[in-house]
């Protein structure tokens, strides 16, 4: 058990440092994401003015936070769909994977959650940081919204993780899976509440987020680090993201079992 | 007579590009539906963006949805033509790697036509209805007092901001032979510059007016003309009669991007291929 643990903590450091090299792209992604925070804040903002200084619970300190967290975690949450593990389905190279002595799927999202944890330091911190100096911000003054914060935002990494390797996963039999992809790419976004948090949605495209593993990704944790929602509710949303892993872990689990049944590699 | 015929047998290379382009999408019949219909859903997810902040409010910045709906039209339809046809120039630096750019050197044609005319999405149709759409709707639903000058101004509003856009993706792509692996960056105008020019720009404080408003003149694109077609004051350092300085917008944008593409190719050594 603890050599198992060990292989994946290795290459989940291996994903980690791989990232590491990437310092320009990095940069890049920064100041993306740091324009689109300033345009959110202005129009959110105005909302807020709009509905007589708040909307559904959000004040200008609380938009504010919203914003620029889920702009820092845009680098290490997966909303684009891409994974290597498509590329690899793709070409062949998977089946190489399989004659590994390390769980498929464990192996995938493992160096995924690396390269995601890494990119907190360059893309998310930074953006966080230039929001709270140059809009500023409110959050929480004691340390359990931060500590629960921690826990919800690695598991929003994994949910996203596994949601696309299940579509990497699917390659098995569809072979190109980009329609797929940029499907993905189209609703995750508005679904986790990246544009507009989701309780400003009405009711029932509010429902219909929820039944989605997409707010799971951002917008829970988002709220459980600001305590937008108390304590009690703030450990509901850490429940629903584990039930949501367990549902999706365990479905890529099985999809990797019959795909290896199915695959056919072509050439030799 | 004569150089209307020898400009048709200059062009010609590029249409036969272009035509080339046009039938291989067409070919696969399944993965372009799939294309259209993932690119009409974004275009929808698009609206609805702005559509669910009024869900809470009734107006933003002084306007309601249905005037918004003509600022999103306008924005919209002349983003996605631009995208649709220069569109692919944002993605230089893959151009570089697989060495496409350097082919593009050995012919006798120049490089920035060729990297334009090298590709065309069709599936981006599908973002350029939904905008057509909205637009439609806004001028339909909106008090306009239609006559000659109206006319002229929409006319004038859809050419600019087309024009504006496709600068945008042309100066980003002079801007990637720096920047490479670090080329996200150029999402802060191309798609921001996008965002932003989907937004009532009265909501805008004085630093985005000055990088938003002018320097990448995406109030130009949209909220001015529309603020112009409607009636309306505009916004603080942006009266609303800017909405007919659209073309001379249009060209500032071009200026900038030129001088970036040609800054850029200079820079450009190769992709060592």
């Amino acid at each position: 058990m603890r050599a198992t643990t060990r292989v994946y903590w290795r290459l989940l450091v291996a994903g980690f440092r791989r990232q590491s090299r990437y310092r320009l792209a990095a940069l890049g992604g920064l100041v993306a994401n740091s324009t689109f925070g300033l345009l959110k804040v202005v129009i959110l903002f105005a909302t807020v003015r709009a509905g007589g200084g708040a909307v559904e619970g959000y004040d200008v300190g609380l938009m504010s936070a919203y914003v620029w967290i889920s702009q820092g975690l845009l680098g290490s949450v997966n909303l684009s769909g891409r994974s290597e593990m498509a590329e690899r389905v793709k070409s062949g190279d998977v089946a190489v994977d399989f004659l590994r002595p390390v769980d498929v799927q464990g192996a995938a999202i493992a160096t995924e959650v690396g390269r995601s944890l890494f990119n907190l330091l360059p893309r998310g911190l930074p953006a966080v940081l230039i929001g709270a100096l140059v809009v500023g911000m409110a959050m929480p003054t004691h340390p359990a919204p931060y500590l629960l914060g921690a826990v919800s935002l690695l598991l929003g990494i994994v949910v996203a993780g596994a949601t696309v390797y299940l579509i990497a996963a699917l390659g098995f039999w569809l072979v190109d899976t980009r329609g797929l992809q940029i499907f993905y790419l189209a609703v995750s976004g508005f679904l986790a509440g990246l544009f507009v948090p989701i309780p400003l949605f009405p009711a029932w495209l509010e429902a219909l987020a929820h039944a989605t593993p997409f707010p799971a990704m951002l917008q829970y944790p988002v709220d459980v680090i600001t305590a937008r929602v108390d304590l009690a509710a703030s450990l509901g949303l850490v429940g629903a993201q584990l039930a949501w892993l367990l549902v999706i872990g365990g479905l890529g689990q099985l999809l990797t079992r019959a795909g290896r049944r199915h695959l056919e590699v072509q050439g030799g | 007579m004569v150089e209307v015929l020898d400009l048709r047998t200059r062009l010609r290379p590029y249409r036969a590009v272009l035509a080339s382009r046009v039938r291989s999408q067409r070919s696969y019949r399944a993965g372009f539906a799939l294309d259209l219909l993932s690119s009409l859903l974004i275009g929808l997810i698009e609206l609805a963006e702005i559509w669910v902040l009024f869900h809470s409010v009734v107006e933003i910045g002084g306007l309601h949805f249905t005037q918004m709906l003509l600022v999103f039209g306008l924005a919209e339809l002349c983003y996605s033509l631009a995208d649709l046809s220069v569109g692919h120039c944002d993605t230089l630096p893959s151009y570089v790697r697989a060495g496409t750019l350097d082919v593009f050197y050995l012919r006798p044609q120049p490089l920035l036509l060729q990297l334009i005319t090298s590709d065309i999405s069709l599936r981006r149709l599908a973002r350029v209805a939904v905008g057509l759409a909205a637009l439609v709707t806004g001028l339909v639903l909106n008090d306009i007092a239609w006559n000659v000058s109206a006319v002229v101004l929409l006319a004038l509003a859809v050419l600019s901001g087309y024009a504006m856009f496709a600068a945008m993706f042309v100066g980003a792509a002079g801007m990637q032979f720096f920047l490479l692996d670090g080329a996200e960056a150029t999402n802060a105008f191309v798609y921001g510059g996008r965002y932003a020019a989907t937004q009532p720009a009265s909501v805008w404080g004085r630093p985005i007016v000055v990088v938003f408003g002018f320097f990448f003149p995406m109030a130009f694109t949209a909220f001015l003309p529309a603020m112009a077609l409607l009636d309306l004051p505009g916004a603080e350092w942006m009266p609303s009669w800017l909405g007919w300085c659209a073309p001379l917008a249009a060209v500032w944008a071009w200026i900038v991007a030129l001088l970036t593409w040609r800054w850029g190719v200079r820079h450009y050594q190769g992709g060592g291929g």
